[in-house]
């Protein structure tokens, strides 16, 4: 079994890798770097738990191969607080109580990043077709929305507010 | 424990929003669940499943796989031990089968060895030879004289004579005449349904992290709603003492009652025992759904009477589930629960259980209720629609309250269904205008809440701060509550308190994280806890001012002088008592251990809009509102969550979500591409309505609040459907193609 | 002597009564009280009953003190999701 070598960019730091031909680069994420903050719910793309974004793109990382990440920027939930400072939609998850068992909450903050950061003013129906691909069992989604509604609001007003 | 908050007593922390301790963890990736731990020199599980519904476990020749370099264990039932009893041997003969595969997708055998793709390809050495028997997996068709038998000798002495001998169990509930009350109805309406079986969906495959040592000893990591009910198994299944191993629950991804049994653990310890290396198991989602616990499919008969003033004079209902290839007993539940929301005269229902070469039923959230209800409610609807009546004004009229003799068999003691039902009434929602092809449903539901065995212990820090040991794994957010009622207890901030969840080794027994029972037995046994901790304080106190112990009282987070002869004194306070602790006899500390009664039932009324599309059959949910009585609202956010997240389960259950098995008795749609749960963009907001009714048993007047709402919703859409398109589906889920074809006729 | 309520199915088991008088001071003396006059009861007590005393549902409070005051219904035992 040959590994093939891997040299990535994981928020923001050089991060290097060998890794099976056949793994994923979520598997990599977890068993490789030690970074297990993204979930494997379903490992056929359908659950959104692995959510990462790869060159500023978000993927399902179940979906992607590890050696494809080769020369690629990747940004997990471990890379979303900044030196111990967190997002603004972190905060909102927390004070909304948009999470309750929390298995989600990792891929949906990805991915919801990733949204504000092409549309910082979405519509409720915007938010919702756009987490469509991540699923949550616990909450309904109600909390969620609220919470990257109230997330979305704060950010447009600290970039006003600059 | 008797509810002791004076009608105008002013809660300073319970009721209040504060943050949950573990958010940060869980925002930023930090929080370890079951599959996030690893081990030196740890192994990788994987179990070979059977790839036919029933058949005959001729030989396993694991031989090949085991010459494999880097394969270390092979194990099957043989190498766990004989449980004595049967609810611990059906778990092993579920976990590792024994000399049947008893339904598409049964664990076989497992392996481990050194990495995961050596122990798939290793999955391919084993040879199992198999005799394939004939399957049933429909619960009607599995009652039949002729019917292939799952599991002979099973049925218990309750079961009538002249049944399939996949009946093994029956139950039969109720009071009064109900042919009398038939023969005093203007209008008795029949109908039989279906609904299909429903996965609990936790977003988080089982998985676990399990080591043994040569001399016995083990250790266990796993997501779990209960280490205690882990390590009972375990210990049973491994022949081991439950002493010898500790089990540490992980943050738990979702369960909903189907982490309430075990799967992978004890295969893991057994592998691990067998090579003396720690074995990681984690399941893959397909695994999930094809041996992991859903809950029943059911078959049900409903006959109401009702005068044209809308009195209900009867009811009769006979329910069959079927709860997969071992004995179950969810349709008890689903008898008591099917009526309990009226005040009837007469009611009879009876249940049957009825084994299939299906997976072993788990419970789902308020277990074999939604199903029930849903029959009886769509009855009742049918019924107000007969006689063009208000569905409140028939609930209210015929609604259960204080002194009913419920449909189960006690009288109800304080419930808040008729307030509840006023509620919902009044609720702008249930006037506010509906467009063309829409229709407004509306719904009961009930369940029973659990009390159950809890321990907790509470520590008073020398900083004044409070930390609190509990053993019930945080699902919801209940850390937060747990120490919010610690905290109103103290009289001290929120933020002083810090609750964890324990291992194993830490505390008694604990029961699972089920039936609703954790923010009420848990913060009960937390208030007891602080009050042990309290009279110490003020032992401590009163001894320092001179007074015997009655002469001093707790008032708002202190100790003070109290009555006509304690002279004056300056309070003290819990932070102040606590820095000289080292003087006054050593730490400080409370701790309760107790077998909670007195949960209390249960009730929510849910009003559902909906619209069909005439073309495609799509249901689109277009507005939602949950009315439940939660006794005492201790964080509002995390019961308003509850609320949301049942009702959404329920929405899921009743518009999309079901088990489809094909001819070969295969299940057909193992993943979430398939099994289609509920998504964002599927859904309206969920608003809801927290009614506070004290429960009579618990200091606070607290109720559990996590089950009861994945009730109504089944009905509130068949009832919306009905109102919306004028079809009455009798079968869930009441997917497009079935209410496409319904409107064809 | 005090009055135990049973659910229906058990009728046949217990000499076609749903109610049964019983001598007990406490949860524990009902069920061993039903278990040795109606033997056939004694195989579903053995694998779990709850006890609904006034209303409130008892799942293993053996020393709960009973009186004929009370409403005592034997109940299958409960379980949750």
């Amino acid at each position: 079994m040959s590994g093939i070598v891997v040299s990535t960019t994981v928020n923001g730091d050089p991060q290097d890798f060998v890794c099976a031909p056949g793994e994923t680069l979520l598997h990599a994420l977890r068993d490789r770097l030690g970074l297990t903050g993204s979930k494997e719910g379903c490992g056929t793309g359908d659950c959104g738990a692995c959510s990462v974004t790869l060159n500023g793109r978000l993927v399902c990382s179940c979906l992607v191969l590890a050696a494809e990440a080769d020369g690629a920027e990747i940004g997990t939930i471990e890379g979303v607080a900044e030196a111990g400072k967190l997002h603004p939609l972190q905060e909102a998850f927390i004070e909304h109580a948009a999470l309750q068992c929390g298995i989600c909450t990792p891929g949906i903050l990805v991915a919801a990043k990733s949204l504000l950061e092409r549309n910082p003013d979405p519509t409720d129906e915007e938010v919702r077709y756009w987490l469509a691909g991540n699923l949550c069992r616990c909450t309904g989604y109600d909390k969620i929305i609220r919470a990257v509604q109230a997330a979305a609001a704060q950010m447009r007003e600290e970039t006003h507010g600059v | 424990m008797a509810f002791d908050a004076a009608k105008d007593r002013q809660f300073k922390v319970v009721g209040t929003r504060p943050r949950r301790p573990d958010g940060i963890d869980k925002v930023t990736g930090k929080a370890q669940y079951g599959a996030d731990m690893s081990a030196p020199g740890m192994l990788h599980g994987l179990v070979l499943r059977s790839p036919h519904p029933h058949a005959r476990i001729v030989g396993i020749d694991a031989s090949a796989a085991l010459d494999m370099a880097g394969v270390k264990a092979v194990v099957t039932n043989a190498d766990l031990a004989e449980p004595e009893d049967d609810f611990y041997r059906d778990i092993k003969d579920n976990v590792l089968a024994r000399d049947k595969a008893l339904y598409d997708g049964h664990a076989v055998a497992a392996v481990a060895a050194t990495s995961l793709e050596i122990a798939l390809a290793a999955l391919d050495r084993i040879e199992v030879e198999y005799e394939v028997l004939p399957h049933v997996t429909d619960v009607d068709a599995a009652m039949a004289p002729d019917a292939p038998v799952v599991q002979p000798g099973r049925a218990d002495e309750t079961v009538p004579s002249g049944h399939s001998e996949n009946v093994t169990g029956y139950w039969q509930f109720g009071h009064g005449d109900p042919e009398g009350g038939f023969a005093k109805a203007d209008k008795i309406v029949e109908r039989s349904f279906k609904t299909a079986a429903t996965h609990q969906g936790y977003i988080e495959p089982h998985a676990c992290l399990g080591s043994m040592t040569s001399d016995g000893k083990g250790e266990l990591w796993c997501c779990t709603q209960g280490q205690y009910m882990v390590r009972s198994t375990c210990a049973a299944l491994l022949g081991m003492d439950a002493s010898q191993l500790r089990v540490t629950a992980s943050e738990i991804g979702g369960g909903f009652g189907g982490k309430t049994t075990t799967f992978i653990e004890p295969v893991a310890l057994a592998l691990s025992r067998k090579c003396g290396r720690p074995v990681k198991m984690v399941m893959s989602r397909e695994e999930v759904f094809r041996a992991t616990g859903p809950t029943a499919s059911s078959s049900i008969d409903v006959k109401i009477g009702m005068t044209s003033d809308g009195k209900v004079t009867a009811g009769a209902a006979t329910l069959r589930y079927q709860g997969g290839a071992f004995p179950s007993e969810t349709v008890l539940f689903g008898a008591q629960s099917a009526f309990a929301a009226y005040d009837l005269e007469a009611v009879r229902t009876e249940g049957f259980s009825v084994l299939t070469n299906r997976p072993k039923e788990a419970a789902y959230r308020a277990p074999g209720a939604p199903m029930a209800v849903y029959a009886v409610e769509s009855v009742v609807d049918e019924l107000c629609q007969h006689f063009g009546l208000d569905p409140f004004e028939v609930r209210l009229k015929n609604a259960a309250r204080k002194g009913t003799l419920s449909s189960y068999g006690p009288t109800f003691d304080e419930i808040g269904l008729v307030a509840t039902l006023e509620a919902a009434q009044a609720h702008a929602h249930y006037s506010a205008p509906l467009g063309p092809n829409q229709g407004r449903g509306i719904s009961c539901g009930f369940w029973f809440n659990f009390g159950g065995n809890t321990c907790v212990s509470l520590n008073v820090n020398d900083d004044g701060t409070v930390g609190v040991t509990e053993g019930n794994p945080d699902i919801g957010g209940s850390r937060a509550s747990i120490s919010m009622m610690a905290a109103e207890e103290l009289g001290i901030p929120y933020e002083k308190v810090r609750t964890v969840v324990t291992d194993t080794n830490s505390l008694g027994f604990n029961d699972v994280t089920d039936g609703s029972r954790v923010t009420f037995a848990v913060g009960l046994a937390t208030i007891n806890a602080a009050r042990a901790a309290k009279a110490e304080m003020c032992r401590r106190v009163a001894k320092l001012w001179g007074l015997e112990e009655d002469a001093v009282k707790w008032e708002n987070g202190a100790v003070v002088p109290a009555g006509p002869n304690a002279g004056k004194h300056e309070s003290m306070s819990l932070a102040e008592i606590a820095a000289i602790a080292d003087q006054t006899g050593g730490p400080i500390a409370g701790h309760h251990e107790t077998n909670a009664d007195g949960a209390g039932v249960s009730f929510g009324v849910h009003i559902c809009d909906a619209e069909v599309d005439p073309e495609t059959g799509a249901t689109k949910v277009l507005r939602y509102t949950v009315f439940q009585d939660a006794g005492k609202a201790v964080h509002p956010d995390y019961v308003e969550g509850q609320m949301q997240g049942g009702a959404v389960q329920g929405i899921g259950w009743a518009l999309n979500e079901e088990y489809i098995y094909g001819d070969d008795g295969k299940l057909q749609n193992p993943g979430f591409l398939d099994y289609r749960v509920p998504v964002a963009s599927d859904l309206p907001p969920i608003d809801t309505v927290i009614l506070e009714i004290p429960n009579p048993g618990h200091p606070y007047g607290v109720r559990g609040v996590g089950e009861t709402s994945i009730v109504p919703p089944l009905a509130a859409l068949s009832n919306a459907i009905s109102r919306a398109a004028g079809i009455r589906l009798a079968e869930l889920p009441m997917s497009p193609p079935r209410i496409r074809a319904a409107l064809r006729g | 002597m005090i009055r135990v309520k049973l659910w229906g199915s058990l009728r046949s088991l217990a000499d076609d009564q749903d109610e049964v008088e019983i001598d007990a001071r406490t949860l524990k003396d009902v069920r061993d009280a039903l278990s040795s006059r109606f033997p056939r009861l004694k195989p579903q007590i053995d694998r779990g009953v709850s006890f609904a005393v006034d209303g409130l549902i008892y799942r293993d409070d053996w020393l709960l003190d009973v009186t004929k005051a009370n409403e005592i219904v034997m109940m299958p035992r409960m379980v949750g999701g």
